[in-house]
């Protein structure tokens, strides 16, 4: 919304500053997005002139040298191209230094040799009009030399404001105007409705003799208001009626054109110009379109409309789409004579919807969905009455076409001076709060416990309860020296819950392990999947993604540590070590999407730094990732193991993959991504990586509290163990047998070894060198009882696992 | 017999003072005492020796012997230090080689950092954590804060909708999913799984279809909401009050504006003093680029709990004559970008790991 001060000011004229009063608005609640100028930006060197003299120029056709007083003595040469130049105008002079409002400074020039001490002004060369066609002429009383300012609004500054969808009732300058009355305290002119030309004839039956109007739809039309005007002369408008215009960010067409538009811009009430005679049949019906019903909108679009879709019709069918836009088949043109003034008051959620389906907003439509108030529409009509018979040389038809009349009785709420205090936390007195809602245009009688407040119309739709009218006496009475106190809590208390603990805590364990964390997209592509070779898998698709790249929900968490990590790679990075926590999205039937927390991470390059001590470190591969993941899952102290499986994902490398069990149920994978799947990012290095679902961690550890066990009382005892055993066999399956048979006085066994030898141990067989802790908990181990145990595990590997001790 | 031992032993400390090496030494110390040396003999034979003369003779050996022994001891002590000395001068490093490096140290995206900052202000002020789904329903995100049917931000333009398995969209049905645009459809749901008083933070992942410098599709909020007999509009102020100071500095003020949003009445979005400038102007003399010559810089927007919302969950115990509450909600890569200086959201986004290594 634009508020051209110069406008403003004739309703309300603070004595601030434009910024003191756009920070004064900002501060009670209208925002100010910025403020321009418009116009020139200096007034100097702008006056009035008499052309006395206008010739012919000597060496050119289309100039004239003109001999002008500009009130400063000496009259000056100015030569102008303008056809319509004559001796004896009024006009409007930029004497040489005025500074344009492109910027250019004026200086002496000689045109075809002749002198030209500064320039004749057209409308559009000072921006309050948009012809070029020829000079300004002005009204012949006003002297020479008088500052063009006070003729013409060359120069205005402007507020642009971002009205918020409460106060449809802003979106007129005299809206604005009462709000600037109420934050400054400055006066408030009458409205610019006070005088209505029509008042004195309202229920006179003339008009209904010209046309006949039908509203089938009451529901979807609350008001509908009409006024004929005859002998209507279709011309340019006047000066000031442009420059308003323009300021404001409209384009100014011809004179009942530029009304409509005026005056909405002065009340927020759009309104419709009919050319009578081409109302067919001179009826006019609201109704409900049928469904598949077209018509062409005045921007030369056919439009198809559907049941729910209000029109105006006449007898040959569709005008308008009503609130939203005109029909080309009735619009005002150069020779009409008799115009029908429209202004309806719409139901704001059925022109929303409207406007969203056809893809059509206008003027009209962004005004008409915030939903006005019916009583609107007469103001518009009496503005618009005066303009039209001022402007446009026309009378007015006694008689206005009123159906529905204006809206619901004003509504009176109690506003208790204790329910301000306490919810505002400081008190205001009852005086001050009537003061603030008498200068909104509320109605406050005092009560016993506060104030009955009526609301006036144009706030009918925001006001309605006593917190609406708390935020009117906060925001002008009380923000700004509010208290800042503490809530008082009642023994609430604050903590993270255990899964929220647990999630620090595994992403404090990738960091403490040199891991870098990301925030990657929730959404990707299909070709993304597809590069995953996971095109196959359900997704979550977005109805209006921005692009395709980001059309649907992610699975995993992969892609976008891939991305990221070329990305990086592209820019240098010798070695990754990243990681994401946050959700993916799994689509379930009838319902919204399960959302598991997930944690991946991946690594790639070198693990270490290289060094001139170390300077060929090992690229990261499954053990390197194996390694992170226990980092994670042994810190927040889950049970876990792998489960090897070729099948575990389709973008892991099939014999370097496998799934993470959680207490022994499958809750991620691990392994290295699949070279032609690593070759999707333009990566030829082994990368390694794993990705797993936090929240079944979570679920396995929930309420688990460790308990202390006495490992200092009584001594371990250490033994290491060779086994052969045949290269299917697994370290994980070796281990499980030795635990099974070692029984409660084994603490502890872990590999540290791994030796092949086709000669010394035979092809297609493992040595893996073990270390075996013994201990019981109550006394110290004898050598026997040692010795007992480890044959009991020699003898269990031997049988279940065809696996033999190695002796040297 | 004991003029030759003092003699024995003159000479020999003689030698061992003049030995200048720990082989020099060893020398001397096979010279006088190793097996075939005088003394030694000389102790060894004392058996021989007529009665009278034993006694005498082989306490004066065995003396002598001693202190041989301790002078070759301290003497060696002293050449094996001074050895070690001259060894290790020349066994020299070049100090100025690179260090090995330390583990490397992994950071927390500033996203997720400054989240924990602004999570663990509020646990302190008595507020638990809560996390909702970021698919949610027209209802929640929408229809339960007191959207109306108009209100520009449910158009396509302004919310990424989720496609729905069959049938169009339709934009306005209670149970359509999209994602939310920000964290405050979980006022309602908490508030419909907890009676008051309730105090929660909601932070998490939002989305709105825009990108440029200072919007992406995908970013972060934090919403707050305390719903208790008595929270007022002045308890707002102070507990943003309390959390501004603690994550921009000791010196912050805030400001209340009036504004408007559909799920609080009053609503105001809250400003805090620049900590770039004094009023607006920098210590340099310039226009402050941060607040723009402002002195404020608005950081989120909040307001009482709309008795709408609150009738929503009025059967939880939220009856909108007994109970009140405030809500705010702030962006997190905002608050990050402001506090750390961070020009554009897109970054956070880009993951580029010399901007990771950096907070």
């Amino acid at each position: 919304m634009r508020v051209p001060l110069e406008w403003l000011h004739e309703y309300c004229a603070p004595d601030l500053d434009v910024l003191a009063l756009a920070d004064r608005l900002a501060m009670t609640g209208t925002e100010v997005e910025r403020v321009e100028r418009h116009g020139v930006s200096g007034l100097d060197n702008f006056v009035v002139g008499k052309v006395l003299r206008a010739e012919q120029h000597p060496d050119a056709d289309r100039l004239r040298v003109c001999l002008v007083d500009t009130g400063d003595g000496e009259p000056s040469q100015i030569v102008c191209g303008a056809p319509n130049v004559a001796t004896g105008q009024t006009v409007a002079v930029a004497r040489p230094g005025a500074v344009m409002p492109d910027g250019t400074k004026l200086k002496v020039a000689k045109l075809r040799g002749q002198p030209s001490n500064g320039m004749i002004l057209a409308e559009d060369e000072v921006a309050i009009g948009t012809d070029h066609d020829g000079i300004m002429v002005l009204p012949d009383e006003v002297p020479p030399g008088t500052p063009l300012q006070r003729v013409l609004p060359i120069a205005t500054d402007v507020l642009v404001l971002e009205v918020t969808p409460n106060r449809p009732d802003c979106l007129g300058i005299y809206g604005v105007a009462r709000e600037v009355h109420a934050a400054t305290g400055a006066e408030l002119s009458a409205p610019p409705w006070a005088e209505d030309p029509g008042a004195a004839d309202r229920n006179a039956r003339d008009v209904t003799e010209l046309v006949r109007i039908d509203v089938e739809c009451p529901e979807l039309c609350p008001r509908f208001t009409a006024r004929v005007f005859e002998d209507v002369k279709i011309a340019p408008s006047p000066p000031w009626l442009k420059a308003r215009l323009m300021a404001a960010g409209q384009r100014p067409i011809s004179n009942i054109v530029d009304i409509t538009n005026y005056v909405m811009l002065l009340t927020g009430q759009p309104l419709h110009a009919f050319d009578l005679d081409r109302i067919a049949g001179a009826q006019l019906t609201v109704r409900t379109a049928h469904d598949g019903e077209t018509m062409q909108t005045l921007d030369g679009q056919t439009r198809t409309l559907d049941s729910e879709m209000v029109l105006i019709a006449d007898a040959d069918g569709p005008t308008s789409i009503a609130g939203v836009m005109g029909g080309a088949r009735s619009e005002v043109e150069p020779t009409t004579t008799r115009v029908l003034m429209e202004v309806a008051n719409w139901n704001g959620a059925n022109i929303h919807r409207t406007s969203l389906k056809l893809g059509l907003r206008s003027e009209a439509s962004s005004r008409n969905e915030k939903g006005l108030q019916p009583e609107q529409a007469m103001e518009a009509q009496a503005i618009a009455a005066q303009l039209i018979i001022d402007l446009c040389g026309a009378s007015l038809v006694p008689g206005t076409i009123d159906i529905g009349g204006d809206g619901p009785p004003p509504k009176t709420i109690l506003l208790r001076d204790a329910r301000i205090t306490s919810l505002l936390g400081v008190e205001i007195p009852r005086s001050r709060s009537a003061e603030i809602l008498i200068a909104l245009e509320f109605d406050p009688h005092p009560v016993f416990d506060g104030l009955e407040v009526t609301v006036p119309a144009f706030r009918r739709a925001d006001v309605t309860r006593e917190a609406d009218l708390i935020e009117e006496v906060a925001r002008l009475g009380a923000l700004e020296s509010l208290p800042a106190t503490l809530p008082s809590r009642h023994g609430a208390a604050g903590r993270l819950t255990e899964v929220q603990r647990l999630r620090r805590g595994a992403a404090d364990a990738l960091t403490a392990q040199g891991l870098h964390e990301i925030v990657g997209w929730s959404f990707e592509g299909p070709e993304l999947a597809a590069r995953l070779r996971i095109a196959d898998r359900a997704v979550v698709e977005l109805e209006n993604p921005m692009s395709t790249e980001q059309s649907r929900l992610r699975t995993t968490l992969l892609g976008s540590l891939l991305d990221v990590g070329r990305r990086n790679r592209s820019r240098g990075a010798p070695a990754l070590r990243l990681f994401e926590a946050g959700a993916v999205y799994l689509p379930r039937e009838g319902a919204r999407p399960d959302e598991p927390y997930h944690v991946a991470a991946l690594l790639s390059g070198p693990v270490r730094r290289a060094t001139w001590r170390d300077p060929e470190p090992p690229p990261a591969d499954f053990f390197a990732a194996k390694g992170v993941l226990a980092g994670v899952l042994d810190s927040i102290r889950v049970p876990w193991s792998l489960r090897a499986d070729p099948q575990t994902e389709p973008f892991l490398h099939p014999g370097r993959a496998a799934r993470i069990l959680i207490d022994g149920e499958p809750a991620g994978w691990i392994g290295e991504i699949h070279p032609q799947v690593a070759a999707g990012w333009d990566w030829t290095e082994a990368i390694a990586a794993f990705e797993v679902d936090l929240d079944a961690v979570a679920a396995t550890v929930h309420g688990h509290v460790a308990h202390y066990r006495d490992l200092t009382s009584f001594p371990e005892i250490r033994e290491d163990l060779a086994v052969i055993v045949p290269d299917t066999v697994s370290a994980a399956e070796v281990l499980a047998v030795v635990r099974a048979a070692g029984s409660s006085l084994l603490a502890g066994a872990e590999v540290f070894d791994v030796y092949r030898d086709e000669h010394r141990i035979g092809a297609g067989n493992v040595s893996l060198a073990l270390r075996l802790r013994f201990r019981a908990p109550d006394r110290t181990l004898t050598d026997e009882e040692v010795a007992a145990r480890r044959r009991k595990i020699v003898a269990a590997l031997g049988s279940e696992l065809n696996g033999r001790v190695r002796d040297s | 017999m004991s003029g030759r031992i003092a003699e024995i032993q003159q000479e020999a400390g003689a030698a061992i003072a003049a030995a200048t090496t720990t082989t020099a030494l060893e020398d001397v110390r096979v010279r006088y005492l190793g097996r075939k040396a005088e003394l030694p003999n000389l102790l060894r034979s004392v058996a021989e020796l007529p009665p009278e003369q034993r006694a005498a003779t082989g306490k004066a050996a065995n003396q002598a012997r001693q202190a041989l022994e301790a002078a070759i001891e301290r003497r060696g002590g002293e050449l094996a230090a001074a050895e070690l000395e001259q060894r290790l001068i020349t066994d020299r490093l070049d100090v100025t080689l690179p260090a090995d490096p330390l583990p490397a140290i992994g950071r927390l995206h500033l996203m997720t950092q400054t989240r924990r900052e602004i999570e663990d202000v509020f646990i302190g002020l008595g507020f638990n954590v809560a996390e909702g789904p970021e698919v949610e329903t027209v209802y929640y995100n929408f229809d339960a804060l007191n959207h109306a049917p108009t209100h520009p931000s449910r158009l396509l333009t302004d919310t990424f909708y989720i496609r729905p398995a069959q049938d169009e969209i339709d934009i306005f049905h209670p149970e359509t999913a999209l994602l939310r645009v920000h964290t405050s459809p979980m006022q309602v749901r908490a508030m419909q799984s907890q009676p008051p008083p309730i105090y929660i933070i909601v932070p998490g992942r939002v989305y709105r279809p825009d990108s440029d410098a200072t919007h992406t599709p995908q970013f972060h909020q934090i919403e707050g909401l305390a719903v208790d007999t008595d929270i007022t509009l002045a308890d707002l102020k102070g507990t943003l009050l309390t959390f501004a100071r603690a994550i921009f500095g000791e010196e912050r003020q805030v400001r209340l504006r009036p504004h408007f949003f559909p799920f609080t009445e009053p609503s105001v979005e809250v400003d805090v003093s620049c900590f770039n400038c004094v009023d607006g102007v920098t210590a340099d003399g310039q226009r402050c680029p941060l607040c723009k010559g402002t002195a404020w810089i608005e950081i989120l927007g909040s307001g009482m709990v709309d008795p709408n919302v609150l009738a929503e969950v009025a059967d939880n115990g939220y009856d909108p004559e007994k109970v009140q509450g405030f809500a705010f909600g702030m962006g997190i890569e905002r608050i990050a970008m402001l506090k750390h200086g961070v020009p554009d959201l897109r970054l956070f986004y880009d993951n580029d790991i010399r901007l990771l290594e950096q907070f």
